[in-house]
């Protein structure tokens, strides 16, 4: 009987959550990392038992932390984060130029391969790798020395670099993405980055079109279709079908564009989900009614999904990283919000039960299924 | 140039004991002269995950909701090579490191 693994994030800790494949019963564990932030865990694809937590606080800044047991035992490692070079400067929410200073790391992506390689997306916007399990970090600074990298901005949550999608048929191909410059590709391990922003159009913008400066809130890709990236945006649902190169808009029916997460059913390359948020300046579902949306159709034709959902009086939002999917059979579809309930579905989203209602506001959920 | 070594008490806040895994106040051995960059050399020294959560990896500067407390002396502006009080020196005395009263 397979076991599934839910890796929570939130404001005050760490949650695992466990269950067999029948995704019925859960046992949610004791909080680790408590009173600490922790915005991502994951675990590698390689050794699916050892796990990478972003643990950091205000106070005493950040930590990462390894766990070699499934996230019985923990270790911290390294958590020197130091920019390559000279730093320099981005623009600042006045338009000012600001110094590039680290903040936390939002996501970290073990490779697909070997265990003791992770990336990790960081605040302010850059990406670090790890070959030694954690215990070093160097930054991949040509993402950073990008000639727009002065221009880029952040958004209301912070410059940060929150997405890192690896791709399975090419090891020096990898997407990221920031909030707020866009989306970028690298086809050679790192060394050098490409903006794949054509097609979006975010009107906040004086030139709504540029090259970068797109609040691009989530990526998502299906492994076995890694030219195929899902990208929900600021406002807007987009897909690209060359690998970033362009974009078109798929929102269709949805009754709002705006939103944080997406993601992308483990067995239907065209099953995509996301949920809606009523606008940039209400956080919130439209009408207090939660829903996920489905489309079976890589986007413009979407359906509510609503059954064992809130349907009144619900004021939460869902995070960029806080949806993920199982890869059994039903595909189970997974996601945490900010009022503190993880929610999952074993039929790919018809039906939903909360596994846990009452954690601190969630951050992130990640998912992993064993053996 | 290193003198002899003290043995120097240190209270930690309550985090920073839960990721070194230890009690509030632990013991570090100082070479004199006793000042609080030769504390923290020691304490990062003896708990490396306490390198970069009192103060900066690279700077070295005071993270700036930490705050250097002992002999009922607020310390934290004091240059980290000042000595540190006799009483701290000799062990009677702990030196705390105090985090921010904040909420949320």
């Amino acid at each position: 009987m397979s076991t599934v693994r839910v890796l929570v994030g939130t404001r005050k800790g760490a949650f695992i959550l466990t269950s067999d494949g029948k995704r019925k019963d859960w046992k949610v564990s004791e909080p680790l990392f408590t009173g600490w932030e922790v915005y991502h865990l994951k675990g590698s694809p390689a050794d699916p038992n050892r796990l990478y937590a972003s643990q950091c606080s205000g106070w005493f800044g950040q930590q990462i932390q390894r766990s070699e047991d499934g996230g019985a035992n923990w270790t911290p490692v390294g958590n020197k984060f130091t920019y390559e070079g000279v730093p320099g400067t981005h623009q600042w929410y006045d338009g000012t130029a600001h110094p590039w200073e680290f903040k936390r790391v939002w996501h970290l992506e073990p490779s697909l391969g070997d265990p003791d390689l992770v990336y990790a997306g960081v605040e302010d916007a850059a990406l670090f790798k790890s070959s030694d399990g954690g215990a070093t970090w160097l930054e991949l600074a040509g993402l950073r020395g990008h000639d727009t990298g002065p221009h880029w901005q952040p958004g209301a949550g912070g410059m940060c670099l929150h997405t890192v999608i690896l791709d399975p048929a090419d090891p020096g191909r990898m997407y990221i993405a920031i909030s707020a410059a866009g989306a970028f590709r690298t086809d050679d391990g790192g060394k050098s980055w490409k903006p794949i922003n054509k097609g979006l159009v975010s009107n906040f913008m004086p030139n709504p079109t540029a090259e970068v400066g797109h609040c691009v809130h989530h990526v998502a890709m299906h492994r076995e279709r890694p030219g195929v990236l899902f990208m929900q945006k600021h406002w807007d649902v987009m897909r690209s079908d060359d690998a970033g190169e362009n974009w078109q808009e798929v929102s269709g029916n949805l009754p709002t564009d705006f939103g944080f997460v997406i993601d992308v059913h483990a067995h239907e390359p065209e099953t995509i989900y996301v949920v809606p948020i009523k606008s940039d300046s209400e956080h919130f579902p439209l009408d207090g009614k939660l829903q996920v949306y489905r489309s079976r159709t890589g986007g413009n034709e979407w359906e509510a999904l609503t059954k064992g959902l809130p349907q009144k009086d619900c004021y939460v939002n869902v995070l960029r990283d806080a949806m993920a999917v199982d890869s059994l059979d039903a595909c189970g579809v997974y996601f945490g919000t900010t009022g503190g309930q993880v929610y999952a579905s074993a039929d790919a989203g018809d039906n939903w039960t909360p596994i846990v209602r009452d954690l601190p506001a969630v951050l992130s959920v990640e998912v992993q299924t064993l053996a | 140039m290193s003198g002899a070594m003290r043995t120097v008490k240190v209270i930690l806040p309550y985090h920073l004991r839960t990721l070194a895994g230890v009690g509030a106040e632990v013991e570090v051995e100082v070479s004199e002269p006793v000042t609080v960059r030769r504390v923290l050399d020691s304490l990062e020294v003896r708990y490396p995950m306490l390198r970069g959560t009192i103060r900066d990896h690279v700077t070295q500067k005071r993270r700036p909701f930490l705050r250097f407390f002992a002999c009922e002396q607020d310390l934290s502006h004091d240059a980290t090579d000042s000595l540190l009080p006799d009483a701290v020196a000799s062990g009677e005395e702990p030196l705390l490191i105090i985090g921010a009263i904040a909420g949320g």
